[in-house]
This record gives structure tokens, C-alpha cells and sequence, in this order.
């Protein structure tokens, strides 16, 4: 492991039982593997029921891992307890979809925002005036402080919640698409204001969402994933310009471009159907039943993850040579 | 007004000017949408386009006097022409020839395509009803035959199978075919569209936008397109209005208003969008928030966010002011004299 | 209703202004906090029903409260062993007894008003404490057996349908016939129970073999009353469970039972709330019933529904009018929690909220 590693996941599964089935299972998460450097951003994009969700919970220990390991700043913490596990989020936080339900609607701002500092006990001197001088690094003020949650606007919320996921000064978070809840121009700000903060506490984010223009623009690194695994991994640009994996390369020409030339001229390449369900998925490939250019053996085994350029990885059978 | 409002140039099929709704809420009036014109020709698609709250889903709804208890249509006309050539003001006409046109000479595509089904019956059912609606001699084996015909136009894979299936045996994507193709059932003029999208994966996203292009090219019918991604109007709209509070603030072709925008919200909203073919620095955010409708601010409704306000902005509400040829802007910048 | 508002503000008001002498800067950082009491205040006196149940309720409760002090008779004696004019005449009716109480005495010769005063105690005091005891129980199964799930749940709930399938009046009934010589045994010895116990309920410390039947219908619909509360709790822990505040609890470092108490207790409690006020109203009638069946306190302790049921044996030309008024007092009791209940729900209802906020506001301007 680099000494630049924060966070490394190594072959993480997470499979639910159906209930009232012994045999069905949902295999949300299957096999994944990935690090994310000290203050770089990991993006994580697929289509839903991927399973990209319940990876990023998975990686805070809020889910328990069928089987893996996740180690963090070189300690694992797969089966941390007790104090590590407290230690291990005090470090690790994350930023949920709706700010809506994110902050428990019957507490004060205040209130919201000393609970990690009270429960880490936290040496902050004067509560009021700490609280005050953190409120700013999100743009927001004393006056909002005492309010609670409905007396703010959308925007507000998520800067409380992404307030309460740096105040114990972590050094990774989770951001569970933490701008889809709220408007184009309100997510721009949302967006500037996490890079800020990246900057000034040189976080590593790993950034989730179904949306990939935002995924390129905020993050170096990118994972696609498809039915709970990673099938392509490599730098944004790289990823976005010359996907390898079938299915990247259909994602990513479906994405609508905000700029009428290139959205007309761009060639048309539509997959066909929708994402099965993660019930018992396919064997061999999992995309291979719409996979246009599948071949015998992706039928009959799963294809490993392969550098095939540069720190650019893809799981497909295409680019694998003897 | 009253000397000649039914007139339309020959190839617009609708035509709405000065609309005014509004909401009688506990706390105030809502002055949900304000003197908003626009019209339709055939087969166009023309893009409403802006944030929540904007106005932009009431203002569609109220073409056809689907706006409900507390709101009110206040004023405004809605010129539409009927199939047989008649042209009638929908905010006017009796309830009867409504009905005979809602469903069927104008049809709704809402976001949710779950809670416009009804799981009791199948897709086959929901088709037929919307046929019967508006024919009354038809027999139940020739509107099964035409349901199956249009769900294959809509490329749901074995129609035949597909068309005894009740709405939760469906996909999303597949349950927003078949309320496009309800939509379809008796070959309306006017195809209106809200945020079809919304709720649907990126590649399923694609696939329907692809289909209500292809549809729109064969039955040459006017599309209205609600959304709020700028991505999607780029690849099918037409002509777009970008909509703020209300309010038309800017309207034109698809290129002007993307490679020439002259309103200060179009032109911050369009860098707000991160574009992922370029490299972009920096987002632009606006600041604030959208404004209340109850107490809109005075003059232009943009003024407090805008970085650009003068001192005319806070007292004048500025008019449509043409940029060039169909392009036009409610900003005050423009003004010249 | 305007004047009911301002009552209220002051003495919102007043609480706020004693914290903030207490600990300066109160009432600054806690703005919000009166700004929604001060809604739920408003909301409340726009309420016309929630005004009218409260009314009956602030009524029942100073007559409980007051009840035994006031009423003129004790009600350990019967007249009719001193005033022979009383004797073999059963109970009197107003006209036929001029000069005597207002709705006429019972067969002992004692004031029916007098009497009912006693049971207006009695009555109050079974229902609240049943559901105020049966209710927390009922929750904290509840908020285990959702939080935990799996196993725990299983089983909390599970007693749960066995209690809910059994119906509570036979249990009621089993119990209440069983335990009150056991009870009674308790409190012969015990003095302090035997005074606390008789004073809570108004009556002598020599009725401890009547306290015992109080106590034992007390305990049985305790028994019966928690598993309602139990399966209402359990389904909304089970929704805000899942919701992300809960989680980034956990990420802020809550332990479970700070996370129950903190985050998940009070999201629950709106429904809770309501459902036990309307559960006092049920309690009042269910142990009046119980009492009307015999299964309660006898001779010579006023219960209504014991009252009721004596009254029945000269049913309908001697005492129609006893049973229409200790009915319309037990109705009184039973509507006033109901409109209260059914005010209380509008209130904490975020959907309504929302506009109430408006008009407040709106009013304010005014």
C-alpha cells in the first residue's frame, strides 16, 4: 500500500437475502476493489440498482461487508468495534442525497452541528463562537444557527449537512449524490463550495452519483459500475474520451451534452433494454446479454478488472490478450 | 381583443399570449405565472425550460384547464387548431369540446409515469379507455389490435404479451413507453411532454428522448418539452423559452439561445451546467435563491440575483426586447436608445 | 379565540423570560423553538374543536382535581339509616322530592350530584394513569423491536399479538377477578401505599378492600393497554429508521440508545401523542364498563359506571334521570379528550402546519 493511500477496498461484497427466499439473493455489491488517494476525488457513476449506493455505505461500515476488507490510513477497519469503529467515522463522514431528511428535522441547526463535536468530545473552547467560525466556511451565518432545518432552503440544508461531515476535520468523505436533490443553479454552488473545502483540508472524496457531468467535472479518477461491480476505472478525461468497456461507451454517449452542435453531431448509439435486476445476475459477464459485441467465453466467466492503458482499467473480455 | 382572436398563422397550432395563473394560498397570493406568450407550429419542439418553481409545468397545464383548486387561470388567451381546421381559445371553450380534445387532440406525458397508470388495469385497458373516450362506435378487438400496433411504435419488445401486462409488471422505462404510447392512442396534434425524463436512468433517458423524436417526425405533431436540463434541450428542442419566476425572460432558436444568450440568468444558468467535452474551470453559481412568488420581487424578477442590476431594473419590469430575429429578452441591458 | 391565543403566548412568554433569567441568552438561541410554540399556540386557538375539548377537559380536570373536596355528602353516609322519611322509597326523583337535591338521591338517600363529584376522581384518575403507564411500556417494546429487528422484534412482537389477539375485556375480567384479594392483602400492611393510594383517588383509607378492585381494574387494563402502542411505535421507528438523519447520527458517534432516545423517539412521538389522548377517552369508558359489570369497586364507593349499574335495577321509572346524567358526564369526559385528540392530530401534522405558519404570519403584519 502507497503511503498515499487514505482508503483501499479490497474485493468488498455485499449480498442482501430476499426475503422469504433461502436461495434468492441480491448481490448489491460484488467484488469491488479500488484505493483513493490522500485529497483526490474518486467519482462513482452507474445507472440505479448499480449498486453504487450501498457500496458508499458499505465503505463507512453503516452496512456490515459480507466479505472484504477496507482498510483505512493504513489501520483495518472491516472489523473495527466500539471505539475504532468511532474512530474510523470520526475520520471518515459522509454527505447524504436529500438534505431534507438528512438533518433530523426537530433539532436546531446548533444542535445538529455540536452532536459529532459533543459525542467525539472535541476541545472547541466556546461552543457559540466555534459553531459561528465553522457556519462561515459554508456561507452561512450566525443568524442561521438557532433555526431548524424547514426554516432553510434546499441549498442551506446540504451546506449544514456537508457543515456536519467536516466539523470533526475528517480526511475522507462519502458524497452520496449530494447535488440531486437541488436545482441547476444552486447545485453549481454546492459543487464550488466542495471543491473549496477539498482544497483547504485536503479531503479525499468519493463522489456518487448517477450523474456523469458532474462526476467528470468534480473528480480526477473515475469507477463505472454495472450490477454491484467496477467495470471500468481510470482518470475522468480518460474514461469520458475513450471509454473501453461496452457499457461505459454506452453511458457515456448517452449523457445529454449542454451544447447543440456537438449534441446533434454525436453519433447515436443506443443500448438496448435496461439494467437487469441484481436477483441472481447473469453468469460469465453481467453484461453480456446486452452486450453487442459479446463472445463465447464472456458467457461462461467473468472478465477481471485489466490495466489496459495507464492506470485505466476495464473488465472486458475484449481487451484481455493471451 | 375581441375583434380577432381566432386568428393563427397556418401552420401554428398553438398559440398562447398574456397567460396569467394564480394560486389563492393561506399566505398570499402566488403569481405563479405572468404574462407568458409562446406558440407551437407543427412539428416543432419547443423546450420550456428552468428550475422549480418557475411556472413552467403550470403554465402547460393551464393550456388545457388542468389547474385545480386554489389555482386560477386569470386571464389570457390559448388559441388552438383542431384537427378539422376550427380554431377555438381552450381557456374559453365549454367543457364538452375540452374533453373532446384533452386526450385526444392534445396529450400529457407527465414525469412520473407510475402514478399515471392505474395498477388496477392492464396497458391494453388503458389504451382502449383512452380510445373509447373520444370514439364511440369501436369494437374491444380493434382497440386491442391498435394497442398493439402502438406499443410496438413506442419498441416495447412482444407487444403482444406486453399489452395484457398490468403497470407493475413493467420498468420504468417501459412504463413510460406505454404512457407515451396512451399518449399516442388517437394521433393528437399537440404533444405535451413534462420532465418525461426525470425519473429514468441515462441510457433509458436517451431511448425515450430518441423515441419522442422519431414519433414527432412521423405524426407531425407539436411537442412541448418541460425540463430542466439543459443537456436534453440541446439535443431536441427547437426553439426554446427559458422561464424565471414566472416569466418568460428569454426566448429564440436552440443556437441563440445557447451560443448567444442575452439574458443574465440564461447566460449564468448555461455556465452553472458543467459541460463534460470541455474543460471548465470554474462553475458559475448564482447567488440566492429563487424568489417567492408572493411577493415577487418589484421590477424585474431576476434583480436581486443578477449581477448586472442598474437601477432601472429595481422599478420597471422589463418588456421582451428583441435581439435579433426571433430572439428576444426581458432585460433592461438591452435597451437601447 | 383571540384572547385563548394570548393566554397562551404569555405564558409561552413567561417560561421563555424565566429560562432566560436563569441562563442568559435563552430566548436568543432558542427563537425558533418559541416561534413554533407559539404556532402550535396559534394553531391550537384557530381550532374550534380543539378549544372545546380542552375547555371539557380543563372542566373534568379541576372537578377531579376538586371533586371530593367539594362535594357537600361524604359519601360513607347513608341517610336513609338517620332519615326515616328516605327509607323503602329507593332512589327519589326531583319532582316527587321538593326540597331535596337537585337529580334526587340514590337507594341510600345520598345526593346523586354530590356522589358523582367522588366518580368524576375516580374516573380521571383510572384513565390517565392507565394509558400514561400502559403507553411508555408500550412505546420502549415498541422502539426495540423496530430499531433492533431480526429476532428481538420477533419476539417483542409476537407477545405483542398474542396480547392483541386476546380480547382485552376477558382479560380485564380474569384479572380483575383474581387480583383484588391479593392486593387488598398488600394493602392491609402496608400504610403508606394504603394513604397514597386513597388519597390519589379521593376516598377513605378504610375503603382498602374497594381501593384493591380499583387497583386490580388499574393493573388489568394496564396489561391490555401497551401492545396498541407497542405496533404503532414499532412501524414508524421502522420508517424513520431508515431515514439518513439516523445514520449520520451513527457517523456523528451516537450509541444506539442515544440514537433511539434522541433522534428516533421524538419523530415518532406526533402519532403517539394523539393516540394517547384518545386513549384517555377509551380508558374512561373501559373502566367505567368494567365497573358497570361488577368487576369494579362496590358499596359504598361512587363509581359511575357502578352507579350506573345500580341505577339500572329501577330502570326507567326512577332513575332514567341518573342514568342520563351520569352518563352525559362519562360522554363529557370521553368528547372532551376526543376533540383534543382530534385538534392535537391537525397540529402536529406537518402538512398543516405549513399553512398555519402562513396565516400567523400574515396576522402578525395585520
Amino acid at each position: 500500500m502507497s503511503s498515499n493511500e487514505i482508503l483501499k477496498v479490497l474485493d468488498l461484497k455485499k449480498h442482501f437475502r430476499v426475503r422469504g427466499s433461502l436461495t434468492k439473493k441480491v448481490k448489491a455489491v460484488d467484488g469491488v476493489t479500488f484505493s483513493i488517494e490522500v485529497g483526490e476525488t474518486l467519482g462513482v457513476v452507474g445507472e440505479s440498482g448499480c449498486g453504487k449506493t450501498t457500496l458508499g455505505r458499505l465503505v463507512l461500515r453503516l452496512i456490515e461487508p459480507t466479505s472484504g476488507r477496507i482498510i483505512f490510513d493504513n489501520k483495518d477497519v472491516t472489523k473495527a468495534k466500539g471505539r475504532d469503529l468511532r474512530e474510523y467515522w470520526r475520520n471518515a463522514q459522509m454527505v447524504f442525497q436529500d438534505p431534507h431528511t438528512s438533518l433530523d428535522p426537530r433539532m436546531t441547526i446548533a444542535s445538529i452541528l455540536l452532536e459529532p463535536i459533543r459525542y467525539y468530545n472535541l476541545k472547541v473552547g466556546d461552543e457559540e463562537e466555534f459553531l459561528v467560525k465553522q457556519m462561515e466556511l459554508v456561507g452561512l451565518g450566525r443568524e442561521h444557527l438557532y433555526r431548524y432545518p424547514h426554516e432553510l432552503s434546499g441549498g442551506q440544508k446540504q451546506r449544514v449537512a456537508i457543515l456536519r461531515a467536516i466539523i470533526t476535520k475528517p480526511k475522507f468523505v462519502v458524497l452520496d449524490e449530494p447535488t440531486s436533490s437541488l436545482d441547476v443553479s444552486v447545485q453549481a454552488q454546492i459543487l464550488e463550495l466542495l471543491k473549496d473545502l477539498q482544497r483547504k483540508f485536503n479531503l479525499a472524496y468519493m463522489f456518487i452519483s448517477h450523474d456523469i457531468s458532474v462526476v467528470k467535472y468534480m473528480s480526477r479518477r473515475m469507477a463505472v459500475m454495472y450490477l454491484g461491480k467496477i467495470v471500468e476505472l481510470g482518470a475522468s478525461d480518460d474514461v469520458f474520451e475513450k471509454p473501453y468497456h461496452p457499457y461505459s461507451k454506452f453511458l457515456l454517449a448517452a449523457v445529454p451534452i449542454p451544447d447543440p452542435k456537438i449534441a446533434r453531431s454525436k453519433t447515436k448509439v443506443l443500448i438496448k433494454g435496461e439494467p437487469p435486476s441484481p436477483i441472481n445476475p447473469p453468469a460469465g459477464c453481467r453484461f453480456h446479454p446486452r452486450c453487442p459485441y459479446a463472445i463465447e467465453i464472456c458467457r461462461k466467466q467473468e472478465p477481471p478488472l485489466l490495466e489496459i492503458e495507464n492506470k485505466h482499467y476495464a473488465a472486458c473480455w475484449l481487451y484481455h490478450k493471451k | 381583443m375581441e375583434s380577432q382572436p381566432m386568428y393563427l398563422p397556418e401552420d401554428v397550432i398553438l398559440k398562447v399570449e398574456n397567460l396569467d395563473v394564480k394560486f389563492y394560498t393561506y399566505a398570499g397570493v402566488v403569481h405563479a405565472v405572468s404574462n407568458v406568450s409562446f406558440y407551437v407550429k407543427e412539428g416543432e419542439t419547443v423546450a420550456l425550460v428552468g428550475e422549480t418553481g418557475c411556472g413552467k409545468s403550470v403554465t402547460t397545464r393551464a393550456v388545457t384547464r388542468l389547474i385545480e383548486s386554489p389555482g386560477r387561470i386569470e386571464g389570457g388567451s390559448a388559441l388552438f387548431r383542431r384537427r378539422s381546421g376550427k380554431v377555438v381559445d381552450l381557456l374559453k371553450i365549454g367543457d364538452e369540446e375540452l374533453r373532446e380534445i384533452r386526450g385526444n387532440e392534445i396529450a400529457y406525458v407527465f414525469q412520473d409515469p407510475t402514478s399515471s397508470l392505474d395498477p388496477l388495469y392492464t396497458i391494453g385497458y388503458h389504451i382502449h379507455e383512452t380510445i373509447v373516450a373520444h370514439k364511440s362506435k369501436i369494437s374491444k378487438k380493434q382497440t386491442f389490435k391498435q394497442a398493439v400496433s402502438l406499443l410496438k411504435q413506442v419498441l416495447i419488445p412482444s407487444p403482444e404479451i406486453r399489452v395484457k401486462n398490468y403497470p407493475h409488471e413493467l420498468s420504468g422505462g417501459m412504463r413510460q413507453r406505454s404512457v407515451i404510447a396512451i399518449g399516442l392512442s388517437n394521433n393528437p396534434r399537440l404533444f405535451i411532454a413534462d420532465e418525461p425524463t426525470t425519473n429514468l436512468d441515462v441510457t433509458v433517458q436517451a431511448q425515450i428522448l430518441d423515441l419522442l423524436k422519431s414519433l414527432q417526425e412521423n405524426y407531425k405533431m407539436g411537442l412541448i418539452l418541460i425540463t430542466h436540463n439543459l443537456g436534453i434541450v440541446a439535443e431536441v428542442a427547437n426553439r426554446v423559452y427559458v422561464m424565471y419566476a414566472g416569466k418568460i425572460v428569454e426566448e429564440g432558436y436552440l443556437e441563440q439561445i445557447f451560443y448567444n444568450p442575452s439574458h443574465p440568468y440564461t447566460k449564468l444558468l448555461l455556465r452553472a451546467v458543467p459541460d463534460p467535452t470541455k474543460k471548465i474551470e470554474k462553475l458559475e453559481s448564482i447567488h440566492g435563491t429563487v424568489p417567492s412568488l408572493i411577493n415577487p420581487p418589484p421590477g424585474c424578477r431576476f434583480q436581486p440575483r443578477c449581477p448586472f442590476a442598474m437601477e432601472k431594473c429595481l422599478i420597471k419590469e422589463p418588456p421582451l426586447i428583441e435581439v435579433e430575429n426571433q430572439h428576444r429578452s426581458a432585460c433592461w441591458l438591452l435597451e437601447r436608445t | 379565540m383571540e384572547t385563548i391565543f394570548r393566554l397562551l403566548r404569555s405564558i409561552i412568554w413567561s417560561y421563555a423570560k424565566l429560562r432566560e433569567k436563569i441562563s442568559p441568552g435563552w430566548i436568543q438561541k432558542n427563537s425558533s423553538r418559541i416561534k413554533e410554540w407559539e404556532l402550535m399556540a396559534y394553531a391550537y386557538s384557530r381550532s374550534l374543536i380543539g378549544v372545546i375539548g380542552g375547555v371539557i377537559v380543563l372542566a373534568v380536570f379541576i372537578l377531579a382535581v376538586i371533586g371530593p373536596l367539594l362535594a357537600w355528602e361524604p359519601y360513607w353516609e347513608y341517610k336513609i339509616v338517620y332519615d326515616e322519611s328516605l327509607r323503602y322509597r329507593g332512589p327519589c326523583l326531583p319532582p316527587s322530592c321538593t326540597g331535596y337535591p337537585l337529580l334526587g338521591t340514590d337507594e341510600w338517600g345520598r345526593d346523586i350530584i354530590a356522589m358523582s363529584l367522588y366518580g368524576f376522581r375516580i374516573s380521571f384518575v383510572i384513565s390517565i394513569v392507565v394509558v400514561l403507564l400502559g403507553a411508555p411500556l408500550g412505546i420502549i417494546l415498541g422502539l426495540i423491536a423496530g430499531y433492533k429487528g431480526g429476532v428481538v422484534d420477533e419476539i417483542i412482537m409476537r407477545i405483542t399479538d398474542i396480547f392483541l389477539a386476546f380480547p382485552g375485556l376477558v382479560l380485564a375480567i380474569a384479572f380483575a377477578s383474581v387480583l383484588p384479594q391479593r392486593i387488598r392483602g398488600f394493602l392491609e400492611v402496608n400504610n403508606i401505599a394504603r394513604a397514597f393510594f386513597s388519597g390519589l383517588f379521593g376516598l377513605r383509607q378504610e375503603e382498602y378492600g374497594q381501593l384493591a378492585a380499583l387497583l386490580s381494574i388499574w393493573i388489568a387494563m394496564v396489561i391490555v393497554w401497551w401492545p396498541g402502542y407497542a405496533r404503532i411505535v414499532r412501524g414508524s421507528v421502522l420508517s424513520v429508521r431508515e431515514m439518513p438523519f439516523v445514520e449520520a447520527a451513527k457517523l456523528s458517534g451516537l450509541s444506539t440508545w442515544s440514537i433511539l432516545f434522541k433522534h428516533i423517539l421524538p419523530n415518532v412521538l406526533s402519532p403517539v401523542l394523539v393516540m394517547m389522548t384518545f386513549d384517555i377517552a377509551t380508558a374512561t369508558l373501559f373502566a367505567a364498563s368494567l365497573s358497570f359489570l361488577g368487576l369494579g369497586p362496590q358499596e359504598p364507593v361512587p363509581e359511575l359506571g357502578f352507579m350506573i349499574s345500580k341505577a339500572g335495577g329501577y330502570f326507567p321509572e326512577r332513575s332514567s334521570h341518573v342514568v342520563i346524567y351520569l352518563g352525559f358526564i362519562l360522554l363529557m369526559m370521553a368528547l372532551g379528550w376526543n376533540l383534543l385528540g382530534d385538534a392535537l392530530r391537525d397540529i402536529l401534522d406537518p402538512r398543516t402546519r405549513r399553512a398555519i405558519e402562513y396565516r400567523l404570519e400574515k396576522e402578525k403584519k395585520k
